[in-house]
């Protein structure tokens, strides 16, 4: 499996990517020149050896809070991406397995979370919640985002269903939530590693939207808001591209390295999409 | 027939959910909204007894009777009595997102659609020349630009294009000299104040349709009638389009109705950058300001837009693919 995703140029840069990211949020404390909250620097200076990417409206390093903004997108991504997996794989997968009314009923939930746009609906979340931190976007991201993968892992679930395996364990007397969650899910290992990357990615830019808007915590140091406080104090104006340009980068990076990565994980469970001299 | 019945029967259970799920939101939520609602109004001058209650009734009251507040509701919003705005005091909620929708509705309406058929040519192209430039600048370059946050997109756009070369107006929908009307002057003007939004919406929704269209349409080509369509020595345009792409379109277009409520989120933040005075950047005032009815309002309304295009959609797919009617 590693193996496959490897061999994969599109994804083994992906992971190359998003390794660096990763041990960038690690060692974050170790790696920042300044303290990122400071705010003892002169201020809105441009780029010089001292400040490589110059220092913000109100006098910080932006460098630094470039490098400790990786924590909370690395962290919010993971969680996220973690918890809305987790909720697509209990309710798709147990979505695929019972028939009847029931199957009906997830059917109109699941589809009411996937029309309802998420932004919007974030948005309206986040209003009357007033200024939670961290833990509100992990929140609001998960709430919106798991129907998604609960669908695609419901078809998944549906066809492998039908398979021999699976009747055999039903005539051998397995309990349904074994059967689904021992039986089935092992199955389909790739689709919801896939998930979990997808998920991972809309978590990262819907935590970036929402802190530009302002509607995080803006003491928080992160992408988003350094994006917040740049359009706040007319980086436009006075032409501090580095300050726009930094953050902005990063974010699409870190989404980008997670894309790559799932051009690797559709070639496992579709060997159609593998690269190489197959077919076409 | 009954397929599209079925298809408005669930169109109005969704509404109904959607609907309720705007009521339930804010009465979910801790503290009391209405108090910070009625404290917000009264800054602009005296509330009088009605308003106060007909602030309540929107956004609910720790002790009332949920029930009846809940008919009050559906009442309001049956009639689009979403009462008085707080932040533009006293214009009625009703007439602010009068104004701002028809922006939105043009700028997102018609580059989705622009966005939907490039896509998926592109997407066509893409896998049928697959291994070639032409499959992998489109998706490289369309999974890249698919990962730029909206927002981001548009600062740099309008940095480099608004500010540093000028080109192109920085804010707002049409001159400040202008009245809106159907005459040349406006029209043109709000046609370039328009120009930066599209294209940020263009470069970040592309590249999910290229995507899309790709693998579904590489599944497509390896199936047995396209293998059979070759072998009978048909021409390869015919078999890429008649054959393969006709069949690949069906679960894009699926992804459309979907994908459509990310397009209408995203263009919130465009929105927001640019000040383009549509239905998202009349959101975030409403969020900023804790102007409840207001907000209450656009998100049925954005909600109800969505609810309605996928409804479309629907129907489309029924008639394209006779399968689905069963």
């Amino acid at each position: 499996m590693t193996a496959t995703v490897w061999s994969n140029t599109k994804a083994r840069i992906g992971v190359i990517i998003l390794l660096v990211f990763v041990l960038v949020a690690i060692f974050a404390p170790l790696l920042t020149p300044y303290d990122p909250s400071a705010t003892t620097f002169a201020r809105s200076a441009d780029a010089s050896a001292s400040h490589w990417l110059g220092t913000t409206a109100a006098g910080e390093d932006v460098l630094s809070q470039l490098i400790q903004g990786a924590r909370i997108s690395v962290f919010v991504g993971f969680v996220a991406g973690l918890l809305s997996t987790v909720v697509a794989v209990l309710i798709g997968l147990s979505w695929g397995y019972v028939r009847g009314w029931w199957a009906d009923v997830i059917n109109f939930f699941v589809n009411l979370f996937l029309v309802v746009p998420g932004l919007p609906l974030m948005i309206v979340i986040a209003a009357y919640l007033q200024n939670g931190g961290i833990g509100m976007i992990i929140l609001v991201v998960v709430i919106t985002g798991w129907a998604w993968g609960a669908r695609v892992l419901r078809s998944q679930t549906q066809s492998l269903r039908g398979r021999d395996f699976v009747t055999a364990a039903v005539f051998s007397g397995e309990r349904p939530f074994r059967i689904v969650f021992r039986e089935i899910l092992p199955n389909m290992t790739s689709l919801i590693v896939g998930n979990f990357f997808g998920a991972a990615t809309s978590a990262i830019l819907a935590e970036a939207g929402l802190e530009f808007l302002g509607l995080g915590d803006p003491s928080t140091v992160s992408w988003g808001t350094m994006l917040f406080w740049a359009q706040n104090s007319n980086a436009l104006l006075t032409g501090q591209w580095s300050l726009l340009f930094a953050p902005g980068l990063c974010i699409a990076l870190l989404a980008t390295s997670l894309t790559l990565i799932n051009f690797g994980v559709d070639g496992l469970s579709n060997p159609r999409l593998r690269e190489g001299k197959s077919g076409r | 027939m009954t397929y599209a019945l079925r298809k408005v029967g669930l169109l109005i259970l969704t509404l109904w959910a959607a609907i309720t799920l705007n009521f339930v939101l804010p009465r979910l939520m801790p503290g009391s909204p209405a108090d910070a609602a009625v404290a917000k109004l009264s800054q602009n001058g005296p509330v009088t007894a009605a308003t106060r209650k007909a602030i309540e009734i929107q956004l609910g009251v720790p002790n009332g009777n949920l029930i009846e507040q809940y008919g009050q509701y559906l009442k309001q919003v049956v009639t689009l009595h979403f009462g008085v705005s707080y932040t533009f005091y006293p214009q009625p909620v009703a007439e602010l997102v009068g104004q701002a929708l028809p922006y939105t509705l043009i700028l997102v309406g018609l580059v989705t659609i622009i966005a939907f058929v490039c896509g998926t040519l592109l997407g066509v192209l893409a896998a049928w020349k697959r291994g070639t430039w032409l499959d992998s600048l489109p998706t490289l370059g369309g999974s890249f630009a698919s990962a730029f946050p909206y927002f981001w997109t548009a600062l740099l756009l309008l940095f480099f294009l608004g500010y540093v070369f000028k080109i192109f107006p920085t804010s707002g929908a049409y001159g400040v000299t202008n009245v809106p009307g159907f005459n040349g002057d406006f029209l043109g003007s709000a046609v370039n104040h328009a120009i930066l939004p599209a294209i940020t919406i263009l470069i970040t929704s592309l590249g999910g349709w290229i995507l899309g269209m790709r693998n579904t349409m590489i599944s497509t080509l390896g199936d047995d009638y396209v293998t059979f369509a070759e072998a009978n020595g048909l021409k390869p345009r015919t078999v890429a389009i008649r054959y393969a792409a006709r069949n690949a379109i069906l679960p894009n277009l699926t992804s459309f109705g979907l994908a459509l409520g990310g397009v209408v989120g995203g263009s919130v933040l465009v929105e927001t950058v640019f000040g383009y005075p549509g239905i998202g950047y009349l959101l975030l005032k409403a969020v900023t300001n804790q102007d409840y009815p207001l907000m209450q309002a656009l998100f049925l309304m954005i909600t109800v837009s969505v609810l309605l295009a996928n409804f479309l959609v629907d129907i489309l797919y029924g008639v394209l693919d006779p399968r689905t009617r069963k």
